[in-house]
């Protein structure tokens, strides 16, 4: 997974891919050449004492090292760029990818998962490829130029070299797989002490209401020691991993030397050529050293890229038509022909057996218990989700063969959950009409019984609005969202339980102001409260993704049991009250 | 890497760095256990190099007199060379400890190098043992730190955690105190050690030659400048990068969060736009933070072999002078390079620490919070219920009073129900009774006594809640009910669950009463998740019963189980109850009409009713519609 999702977004950067090679091997051979003059200087100018020779090779020394950080500084720019660009790329992908889910794909991951791939794990693999693109290129240069050089210095050395590379990956990767599954374990503390924490947080009225404060403490203290037990498990093979690393460095020093002196003294070697084997053998070492921590982060980016992958390779299951095609006028005749939707894998359908026509100025009500498929049938008109049998057509089209941009040029959605952008009242106002005047904001307000607090607000139109409009109140929320569909002045009206954080009057008083301004438009309305859909042309009743029912108030009252049993709960009250 | 918000200015660096060193005061026996560690264990890693010189020198004397005829004196080889003009070659070998014609000395070598040996294997074992010792101390004082934040959290007052949005809190615990964990491991065992070493490797080089070590020490006052101006500036597209980050993140939630009407409206190119302008920012900060922050390296790297060289050139002279061996040079070159990588990580560590602290102050700022006031002392008795509010006024800031004079008297066992529109400050007064606020002025008295005067604890004790907000934690349905009192007996909480119709529902899941409830607790309907509540305070058996909007968000067939569930409830109980729908209160014994924090209305049902008040209005906008066919007009669209 984690190859493919990096393999395809490097390719077209392969140009910058391939200059950071060549930077990274002139590094490289910059590096590994190094020690050689270095030994030269010592071997032949320390020892002999011949100043000019080590100022001729000093001089030379320095140029190399120009060209080494010049190359170095070079393969960090294209890395940087590489990686940078890689990440955009990715981040480019799964947001474009997200924007042609339907609802269905973004329920089936959930908004704040689809969020955090396109986010933190965009991240965690972006962290390997900047990674690779210094160590991982570098390294396997670095140890098999590092192999021939020390080689050429000296062959006979060549066992004790293999040995301690042996060992240190043995060693290194030994405590680095035990790390693996003990920073599993330890990310999953720290859930579990954020879990713990965010309970407590979101429930801290009920926690002082049955003055649980001490039971809270326990449970977070349990959950605090698990994870500090986790992390000293961790930081203990953390601990071992620089010792381990620099006793094989250093015992091979020692033994460099060992070995070595035995061949100086037959004349094979000189104590300069020694001292660069010794260089190179501590940048080899380095090396591995390197490789084998690149191993400990790829477990986390491969589980990040999985994730990403996932996003990337669900196909939508809303998808624009090849061939599209338009009514005429959209006039806003919505039918429902025998429609039915069911999700993958579910053994019931969400929704079956609908029939239904509306002509422009009627209202459609749909009312039924909570799970009975009332959102799901109005989201079939706007296309959020598409049957799985049946046509929704509008004015004859069906809407999968509809331009959707033309089909959404034509809708208002009052959603469930009132959500508001970031920006400004008027802002959202304008989101379905960006050239709206404040006049016509006014009046869409004025309809939604919203012009009292807007204008009561710091700022009036243009008060600020946070993320979601948490700043307003639910009611207030719903009443803008209502507006911002009115301002948008579409063909078709679809509200969404739109009306269930008002109290009863101003739901009334809204519902009046609303009628003569939506007479020419078809408009839907999801509602739990008879009062709000007493006066529809139909209603539509549904009980577990079934219509029982379709007709009048007053034809409904009469044939359909399960309207009547919700007319009966709800007139209680008002019976007993008359 | 950089840490979680790196980058970040620090308010008061040196105060709360130190305050921060504080938090390890606990476990000073521990620390002054690794600084010795730490010593031992970087002057055997610098000394090793010193030693191993002797066995290069050893080495090389050796080969050297391998190559001399043998039997002559080294006096006599030396005056040779001077004859025949050799100089230089003639100062070395007089310096070196040798014999002509006798090779390598082995065992001396062997020996030399088994002290060496030795030497790095005590310095591996000290290293080992300091560094698990920190990560203890770390590790424990980062889990006091925690729960110090939860213990915190659970005694400031609640309008501080209303004011705090939640992520942002719990990133401190989490992301912040983790930062300050790795910040500290890192720094403090990279201080002490790369200080230690800097301070070792001069000790060391100034006992070879004092005046290369001089010339090595033109290094310091260089490396320092260099990172300090690559940081500087790194550290500015570094804010750029997380600032960014942080944006881009925010556009991508927004955007996610409202998928629909993103799509529904037609903004998907416009917000498409934005998305691609902000990527490619982030992009281009991040990649200028990268490359400019790994400058570091390479320009550190051509520092040090500028110092090789120079070491070399005067080294040379000096052995071809005769006034130092080769092993000594040796060494020293092999010292500076020691040198100069501590000093670069000594300066960069200046950032990590910077991180670290700038967590810290996010850490002490929650710790530093305004608590609750004292508690009172005063004992309840055996609780009646009788509530009182004596001319109360209250508001979250004293400039803006939301309650003003507000005087009620609730007789025990009585409902009082609380009607008014959204804002009027309903749950306002009933938090009040549970002291989750302080009141401004004027009292609230449970039977007698100021509640002001009774501890937090003691009073809650006696009053249960219901919220609309059906808060259950990650637990069995079973746990979660006896949640409601402690050491409540199993018959006791099979009795709550039954009279509050959670026994119906948790048999027929599968798992029954030890079914999880999980995160989003998907797998209960709203109305299960709020019977389950009403039996948490069923089998709290409270003497007060507080209900707030406990009905609202569950459809009419559930809803007729509550309403059951609660009546069993607040029977023989003074409850307070809140309620949007009128239909479910209109049997309480006191009805308060509440506008702009003030009672405008009070009474029973039917004497709310006959005085064609501001109760009747509400009461008739809501039932109209409902009984539109007895009156035979359509409401509606």
């Amino acid at each position: 997974m984690l190859l493919r999702l990096v393999r395809r977004h490097l390719r077209p950067l392969l140009g910058l891919l391939v200059a950071l090679v060549a930077a990274q091997l002139a590094s490289v051979v910059c590096q590994l050449y190094l020690p050689g003059l270095n030994a030269d200087i010592l071997d032949k100018g320390v020892a002999r004492g011949d100043t000019s020779y080590i100022w001729h090779l000093g001089g030379w020394m320095l140029l190399v090292t120009i060209v080494q950080v010049g190359a170095a500084v070079t393969s960090a720019f294209f890395g940087s760029m590489i990686a940078m660009s890689f990440g955009r790329d990715v981040r480019g992908a799964v947001f474009a990818q997200v924007s042609r889910f339907s609802a269905r794909e973004v329920n089936q991951f959930g908004a704040p998962t689809l969020i955090t791939r396109n986010t933190n794990d965009v991240q965690q693999v972006q962290l390997v490829v900047l990674m690779g693109c210094t160590l991982m290129v570098s390294a396997p240069i670095m140890m098999v130029g590092g192999i021939f050089m020390a080689l050429r210095e000296d062959a006979p050395l060549a066992p004790l070299m293999v040995v301690a590379m042996l060992v240190l990956g043995v060693a290194v990767g030994l405590i680095v797989r035990r790390m693996i599954p003990g920073f599993r374990l330890m990310q999953k503390r720290v859930d579990a002490v954020n879990r713990v924490m965010r309970e407590h947080l979101s429930g801290v009225r009920v926690i002082r209401a049955f003055v649980r404060e001490p039971y809270e403490r326990q449970r977070f203290a349990a959950a605090n020691d698990d994870l500090t037990q986790a992390s000293i498990k961790v930081g203990r093979l953390m601990s071992a991993l620089f010792p381990t690393v620099f006793l094989v460095m250093n015992v091979s020093t020692v033994g460099v030397w060992w070995f070595g002196g035995h061949q100086i003294e037959s004349g094979s070697i000189q104590i300069g050529s020694l001292t660069a084997y010794m260089t190179y053998l501590i940048q080899i070492l380095m090396s591995v050293m390197m490789a084998t921590f690149m191993v400990m982060m790829v477990p986390r980016a491969a589980v990040a890229s999985e994730r990403i992958e996932e996003v990337l390779q669900t196909e939508p299951s809303v998808r624009p038509p090849e061939t599209v095609v338009n009514p005429d006028q959209v006039r806003g005749v919505v039918r429902f022909d025998d429609v039915a939707m069911q999700y993958p894998g579910a053994d019931k359908p969400v929704l079956q057996g609908v029939d239904l026509v509306a002509h422009p100025g009627e209202t459609v009500a749909v009312i039924g218990s909570t799970g009975s498929g009332k959102s799901t049938l109005i989201s079939l008109v706007a296309r959020l989700f598409d049957a799985t049998h049946g046509t929704v057509s509008i004015d004859g089209v069906d809407v999968r063969d509809m331009d959707p941009d033309l089909l959404w040029g034509h809708l208002g959605i009052v959603p469930q959950r009132p959500y508001l952008f970031s920006g400004t009242v008027a802002s959202n106002l304008r989101y379905g009409n960006p050239d709206a005047t404040d006049e016509q904001l006014w009046d869409a307000l004025a309809i939604s019984q919203g012009t009292d607090f807007v204008a009561a607000l710091d700022g009036g139109l243009q008060a600020p609005v946070n993320q979601g409009g948490t700043n307003l109140s639910g009611g207030q929320r719903q009443r803008v969202c209502i507006a911002r569909a009115l301002v948008a002045q579409p063909r078709i009206y679809l509200f969404d339980d739109a009306f269930s954080a008002l109290d009863l009057a101003t739901d009334r008083r809204l519902r009046t102001a609303l009628e003569p301004h939506v007479r020419d438009a078809t408009v839907f309305i999801v509602a739990q409260r008879i009062s709000t859909i007493a006066g529809a042309d139909q209603i539509v009743v549904l009980d577990a993704g079934e219509v029982v029912g379709i007709g009048t108030h007053e034809e409904l009252a009469e044939t359909c049991p399960t309207y009547q049993e919700i007319v009966e709960s709800q007139r209680a009250d008002a019976g007993q009250a008359a | 890497m950089m840490g979680v918000g790196a980058g970040e200015k620090t308010q008061d660096f040196s105060g709360s760095g130190r305050r921060l060193l504080g938090l390890l005061r606990p476990q000073r026996r521990s620390m002054s256990v690794v600084l010795v560690l730490t010593v031992c264990t970087v002057f055997l890693s610098v000394i090793g190099p010193r030693i191993l010189g002797q066995a290069v020198d050893a080495i090389n004397s050796g080969a050297i007199a391998h190559r001399l005829p043998a039997g002559s004196s080294k006096a006599a080889v030396v005056a040779g060379l001077r004859a025949r003009g050799q100089t230089t070659y003639a100062d070395m070998i007089q310096r070196l400890d040798l014999i002509p014609g006798v090779g390598i000395d082995f065992g001396h070598v062997l020996r030399i190098l088994l002290v060496v040996l030795g030497c790095y294997l005590v310095s591996a074992g000290t290293q080992l043992i300091q560094a698990r010792l920190l990560n203890r101390v770390i590790q424990v004082t980062m889990n006091r730190l925690r729960s110090d934040v939860e213990d915190k959290v659970g005694r400031v007052p609640l309008h501080y955690l209303d004011g705090q949005p939640r992520g942002e809190l719990l990133s401190r615990v989490t992301n912040d105190i983790d930062n300050i964990g790795q910040s500290m491991q890192q720094s403090l065992s990279q201080l002490l050690v790369n200080g230690l070493t800097v301070i070792g490797v001069i000790v060391m080089m100034l006992t070879i030659s004092w005046w290369l070590t001089l010339i090595a020490m033109i290094a310091i006052p260089l490396v320092l400048l260099v990172t300090r101006q690559v940081m500087k500036r790194s550290q500015r597209f570094f804010v750029a990068q997380w600032r960014n980050t942080g944006e881009l993140n925010g556009q991508i939630e927004e955007t996610y969060s409202g998928h629909e009407l993103v799509k529904v409206f037609g903004r998907t190119p416009q917000v498409r736009e934005r998305f691609e302008e902000k990527n490619a920012e982030l992009m281009r900060v991040s990649q200028r933070a990268q490359f400019v922050s790994s400058l570091v390296m390479p320009i550190m790297m051509f520092v040090g072999n500028l110092q090789y060289v120079v070491v070399c050139v005067l080294g040379g002279l000096r052995v071809a002078s005769g006034t130092m061996t080769l092993g000594e040079v040796t060494a020293f070159v092999q010292y500076t390079r020691q040198f100069t990588q501590p000093l670069t990580q000594l300066a960069s560590m200046v950032n990590l620490m910077q991180s670290g602290v700038a967590s810290a102050e996010r850490v002490f700022e929650v710790l530093d919070a305004p608590e609750e006031t004292d508690d009172g002392s005063v004992a309840l008795g055996i609780t009646q219920g009788r509530v009182e509010f004596e001319d109360m006024s209250f508001g979250y800031e004293p400039a803006r009073p939301l309650i003003e004079h507000l005087s009620l008297r609730v007789e025990p066992g009585s409902t009082v129900a609380i009607v008014g529109p959204t804002g009027a400050g309903k749950t306002t007064l009933v938090n009040l009774v549970m002291r989750f606020y302080e009141l401004t002025s004027g009292r609230i008295l449970l039977d007698g006594a100021d509640i002001a005067t009774v501890p937090r604890a003691e009073l809650r004790s006696r009053i249960g809640m219901v919220l609309q907000d059906t808060w259950l934690f990650h637990g069995t349905i079973w746990e979660n009910i006896a949640y409601g009192r402690l050491g409540a007996t199993d018959e006791q909480i099979l009795a709550a669950a039954q009279a509050t119709f959670v026994d119906r529902f948790a048999r027929a899941l599968p798992d029954g009463y030890d079914t999880v409830i999980d995160e989003e607790a998907s797998n209960l309907s709203s109305g299960e998740r709020q019977l389950i509540t009403i039996a948490r305070a069923f089998l709290a058996d409270p003497a007060l019963l507080i209900l707030d909007e406990a009905t609202s968000s569950v459809d009419t067939r559930t809803e007729v189980l509550l309403q059951q569930a609660m009546a069993a409830l607040r029977s023989d109980r003074t409850s307070f109850v809140i309620a949007h729908r009128l239909s479910t209160i209109r049997d309480a014994d006191t009805i308060l009409v509440m506008e702009h924090g003030s009672i405008v209305e009070q009474g029973s049902h039917d004497e709310l009713m006959q005085a064609r008040g501001a109760y009747y209005r509400l009461y008739m906008s809501q039932f109209e519609g409902a009984a539109v066919e007895q009156e035979g007009q359509p409401a509606g669209v």
